[in-house]
């Protein structure tokens, strides 16, 4: 049974474990958050703009949305990290002294969630029905604010749930930053877990941070399903018979 | 009694296509103030077009709309459809909102009332329909003649000129129907000026002052309920109530 306890110990040596556990919790753990919530957050509103772009009347800004989704949505993470971290490093040194890969990382983190976020809310602005629109404008409000108003808060509240998988991609995708070559301080999850892992020839830190991941994930993926219920159902209560019999004749009059 | 501002509304040598599909063929129409007027005829007739074409819905291709005597096509169309309030078949009240917001929305909106006016607007107005009670609820948890009510009661409170129901009673179950019916009809005796799409028979003959028959984007005959229900004089209109009635 020594190949088994050596299998255990190489990922689970609770040793190493605790280890690695303050450096997760004093970096890892907010870098990892820092990610993924900022490039959600102007991958939404990118994702937003993008999706008014796609059902706009105008053809060209239509198609200009089409490119920007195609191009974004068909090439690999890593391969834009890399590309926009290191490519654009120079530059932003130059013009702001910034050394720091994060912005750039969370720059195309961005660029890529406003693509798959996009698609996300255009998909669910189309699918509400006409008569919202219609009934809106014969109210008397215009194209413009009938959309804004009314179908474009409808079609997003009815994506919510797949714009949660999207922030759960990100938290995933975060790890793929070391890429761009972290100070101490700068790792996240996977990288304090990747380095902790390569200097003691264990895994048991990279076990530690897929702990982490799904801390985070796991509760995400419930609320997911919990909102995904609730805009089904609507926290419906049972539809009362209709007490119209009792109301004839009163009617306007009342 | 009526509490209305009701207004006449007119449609001359109205015209529409879509594409080569010429949907409304030259339909003249006067439906003079506080009168109902009920459109009936057989499906893909035009009569649900030619609503939306009166409030600019959709624009027509040729002819003119006029309200209260003047023509609205060079006017903003927000404006006129401020004007003329209109109930869907579905009913198309927004989900997300409360009952009392649906109301409670263009209000606040559009006639720039404030949070506390426009809700108290939109309670009075639910009040006329039975439905105050409801205002806290979203409009899933009402059944389809409660849910059309609020409609009524969304239109009705932008103090429209003319409403227009678009086959209102279609979409509710039988026993639902008369509770919408009698509030319509309610409206028409206050006053109001109306233009009603509808398949109830019972409705055009008893409440409308005027009928209009429609077949093939022309309005074949139009007229009194007792001329056209009990002396038809085309043979489209004859087939059409012998299988409706």
């Amino acid at each position: 049974m020594d190949a088994w306890s050596n299998l255990v110990d190489t990922f689970l040596n609770w040793g190493y474990i605790a280890e690695v556990l303050p450096t997760m919790f004093a970096y890892g753990l907010q870098n990892t958050i820092v990610l993924a919530l900022t490039s959600g957050v102007i991958g939404t509103l990118l994702g937003t703009l993008l999706a008014l772009m796609g059902i706009s009347r105008n053809r060209f800004v239509r198609v200009l949305a089409r490119i920007y989704t195609d191009v974004f949505r068909g090439l690999p993470a890593v391969l834009v990290i890399l590309v926009i971290g290191l490519g654009f490093g120079p530059l932003l040194r130059e013009l702001a002294g910034i050394t720091n890969p994060y912005p750039l990382a969370v720059a195309a983190m961005a660029l890529m969630a406003g693509a798959y976020i996009g698609e996300i809310f255009r998909s669910g602005i189309q699918s509400v029905d006409k008569g919202q629109l219609e009934a809106s404008r014969a109210l008397g409000f215009g194209y413009g604010p009938s959309m804004r108003l009314i179908v474009v808060p409808l079609g997003i509240r009815r994506v919510l749930p797949a714009l949660m998988n999207q922030f759960i991609a990100l938290i995933k995708e975060s790890s793929l930053v070391f890429t761009l070559g972290l100070t101490a301080t700068q790792r996240e999850l996977f990288q304090i877990g990747q380095d902790f892992a390569a200097n003691n020839g264990n895994q048991s830190p990279l076990v530690a941070a897929a702990i982490f991941y799904l801390v985070l994930t796991i509760p995400l993926t419930y609320l997911v399903n919990y909102i995904d219920k609730r805009l089904r159902e609507g926290g419906k209560q049972k539809a009362e018979p209709d007490e119209a019999a009792a109301v004839i004749g009163k009617g306007a009059h009342a | 009694m009526s509490e209305f501002k009701s207004g006449s509304l007119e449609a001359k040598e109205i015209h529409l296509a879509f594409g080569s599909n010429k949907v409304l063929r030259g339909i003249n129409l006067a439906v003079p103030e506080g009168t109902a007027a009920s459109v009936i005829g057989p499906s893909g007739s035009g009569k649900s077009t030619l609503l939306r074409v009166m409030n600019r819905l959709i624009e027509p291709d040729q002819g003119d709309i006029l309200l209260d005597g003047r023509s609205v096509l060079k006017d903003s169309p927000d404006e006129l459809r401020r004007r003329i309030g209109m109930v869907f078949q579905q009913f198309n009240l927004f989900p997300h909102k409360t009952v009392g917001e649906n109301v409670a929305f263009a209000l606040r909106r559009l006639r720039k009332l404030s949070r506390d006016e426009a809700w108290t607007e939109a309670l009075a107005q639910l009040d006329k329909v039975g439905l105050k009670h409801k205002a806290e609820v979203r409009p899933a948890t009402l059944s389809g003649g409660q849910q059309q009510r609020v409609a009524i009661a969304r239109a009705l409170a932008m103090q429209p000129e003319v409403m227009f129901f678009d086959e209102a009673t279609s979409a509710l179950d039988p026993e639902l129907v008369k509770g919408v019916l009698a509030l319509m009809t309610d409206l028409a005796k206050e006053g109001m000026t109306m233009v009603v799409v509808t398949h109830e028979m019972g409705f055009s003959r008893n409440v409308s002052n005027q009928v209009v028959f429609m077949d093939g984007g022309v309005v074949v005959e139009n007229g009194s309920p007792d001329q056209l229900f009990t002396d038809p004089q085309t043979d489209r209109l004859k087939t059409f109530l012998s299988d409706v009635l």
